[in-house]
């Protein structure tokens, strides 16, 4: 899949996730003059920062005003405008949920929503501000795409990748830095799933940059005890591609889903719909487990809430029974 | 633009709403259920607005260089449904199905289906800032156009409307202008009662609007307030038009109890006869 070369060098680049939204932006800024930008007082730590000083025409700053910017960015979109709006995930979608149901999603207004901040290793801010259910909320409304992208170059793809396509879109990224593990020429396409590791015994499916603890675990996994797993990232939440996943599953006969959300309603229960309809196998989900959060260091918290490359490899081996 | 925009002496306009407020009771009757008070008292507005003020071609009702209306409570529909029946959007015997399996008239508007319709609403507090938006987009645009945003008295208990208000006024919205029906009444009382709004002209002015004040059933004021809004350039306008809640049915007028209720045995038929010929009668009840 094109991953970048020394995948479990300790000396792996990071970088936040949301650094790839800013450049996707600079790049969107340039090509396409429709693109317009709201922030609602976030303008560095969602890095809209950029944008609004290189085109500072068509740069909105709205305020701690969730629905006012959901609102206003539903009437730029009825305008013919691409509107992105970026907030914490928290208050975007969190605050803003009817304005995204009616005056967006309704309407199929081409915005674009965007959750920073976005799972528990947001970190020392604690239970508030760290967006668990953003995908369970957006999942749920008709004609919205959902997508988690998993380090900072597939960010700024998916970035543009949602302003080229025509309707509603929810994209949440993490405020830590993290591996970056894809390359130019990784694939990316909305909708699509992507085998990134190949493997017999089971299959892992999951979203944003928890894929990279996914790969750690299972390449883990086949060192110390060769369980072979097949690692599916599914960067698009909704719509779920579902053939890719059914086929893995049917080759495995065993599921574990991970993501860095609450247990119900992300892309466990995406997978889970989509596998009891389809093809049932045993299905284990990884995520934040029917709770809240609280303050602690990032790593941390993936230990003490059960998201890390080892609670991974418990589960596969829960699964797998050995 | 369009030589479709001609203007109507003021005795047509109450014509016009008199046969747009036909058409609403008759919907109504038909749909055997949604809202009654305010649509009727809007009406002189949306007759005001549909055949004197706004700029638009129901021929090519996504001209670019229209000018918008944005309803934000979009319970009112009837009104902006049967105005733009009579404008010519599309064909008057549509207004029946309202509320109806496969009909584009939706029990609240979605703009997706119907031609004319500039927004989806229903929850309240959601006009203005789309409102916003339209008017932002059309200054990036330069384009010379104004969106008029509709919207009720009691949707400013709202939050959401005076993040808003607070927006536009901070920056000088001066192609916008926003119309409260001030009808006084909300699904549980009078306004006043519920949730008091008072004193509403401070609060707007407070947020930065230039504040008119209307008659909403007197068309020389409605169009006079139009155009002055379009004259002053420093900051948004917002209309507070008086009107009075089930205006045109003498059984109806001030009365909150119908707001969103159905008529029963012979209410509708009497209202129909009630409804108010011209002659002087639909003058306001201000003077």
């Amino acid at each position: 899949m094109q991953l970048a070369e020394k995948l479990f060098d300790i000396n792996i680049k990071e970088v936040p996730t949301r650094d790839g939204f800013g450049e996707g932006l600079l790049t969107l800024g340039d090509s396409n003059p429709d693109v317009v930008v709201l922030c609602g007082d976030l303008v560095e730590s969602t890095r809209s920062e950029a944008f609004s000083k290189k085109f500072p025409d068509r740069f909105f700053e709205i305020g701690v005003a969730e629905q006012n910017m959901m609102g206003m960015a539903a009437g730029f979109a009825l305008s013919g405008k691409i509107p992105f709006i970026s907030s914490y995930a928290v208050f975007n979608p969190g605050r803003n949920w009817d304005q995204l149901r009616v005056s967006v999603c309704y309407s199929n207004a081409n915005v674009k929503v965007v959750g920073a901040h976005a799972g528990i290793s947001v970190g020392p801010d604690g239970a508030t501000h760290q967006g668990l259910e953003d995908m369970a909320i957006t999942r749920v409304l008709p004609n919205l795409l959902v997508v988690a992208p998993c380090d900072s170059v597939e960010t700024k793809k998916a970035t543009i990748a949602i302003a080229n396509h025509k309707g509603p879109c929810y994209i949440r990224f993490a405020r830590e830095k993290t591996p970056v593990f894809t390359t130019e020429e990784t694939p990316f396409e909305l909708g699509k799933a992507y085998v990134f590791r190949e493997g017999k015994d089971a299959t892992i499916v999951s979203c944003g940059p928890l894929t990279y603890e996914v790969l750690k675990a299972a390449n883990e996994l086949y060192l110390e005890r060769s369980i072979s797993c097949e690692v599916i990232h599914s960067p698009t939440i909704k719509p779920l591609d579902v053939g890719t996943i059914v086929e893995s599953a049917k080759k495995t006969k065993a599921v574990l889903t991970v993501e860095e959300h609450q247990i119900t309603g992300g892309l466990g229960g995406a997978v889970c719909e989509a596998l009891s309809e389809h093809y049932p196998v045993k299905v284990k989900r990884v995520g934040m487990p029917d709770t809240f959060g609280e303050s602690g260091q990032p790593k941390e918290l993936l230990e003490k809430y059960g998201m890390s490359s080892n609670h991974i490899k418990v589960a596969i081996r829960h699964l797998l029974n050995v | 633009m369009s030589d479709i925009h001609e203007p109507h002496g003021v005795h047509k306009l109450e014509e016009k709403a008199n046969e747009i407020r036909t058409s609403i009771i008759k919907m109504l009757i038909e749909a055997k259920s949604g809202h009654v008070a305010g649509p009727l008292d809007m009406a002189d507005i949306f007759t005001a607005l549909y055949f004197e003020i706004l700029h638009i071609d129901p021929e090519n009702p996504l001209d670019p260089q229209r000018d918008r209306v944005v309803l934000s409570n979009g319970h009112i529909c009837p009104v902006w449904y049967a105005t733009l029946a009579h404008r010519g959007y599309f064909p008057m015997k549509e207004l029946s199905t309202l509320r109806k399996l496969g009909s584009r008239l939706q029990g609240h508007p979605h703009v997706m289906e119907l031609p004319g319709l500039e927004n989806s609403g229903g929850p309240l507090g959601q006009g203005l800032s789309q409102a916003i938006g339209m008017a932002l987009s059309a200054k990036l645009n330069g384009e010379k156009h104004r969106i008029y945003s509709l919207g009720s008295d009691a949707e400013l208990q709202e939050g959401q409307t005076w993040e808003a208000a607070m927006y536009a006024g901070n920056r000088r919205l001066h192609n916008l202008t926003w119309i409260i029906d001030r009808n006084n009444i909300q699904i549980d009382g009078f306004t006043e009662d519920v949730m008091p709004l008072e004193p509403l002209r401070d609060k707007l002015e407070a947020f930065n609007w230039y504040v008119l004040e209307i008659d909403g059933h007197n068309f020389d004021e409605i169009i006079g307030a139009c155009e002055h809004a379009k004259a002053v350039l420093e900051r948004p306008t917002v209309i507070i038009a008086h009107t009075i809640a089930g205006k045109g049915v003498d059984f109806m007028e001030g009365k909150y109890e119908w707001h969103s209720r159905a008529f029963k045995g012979d209410e509708a038929k009497n209202a129909l006869s009630e409804l108010r010929t011209l002659g002087g009668k639909i003058r306001s009840e201000h003077q």
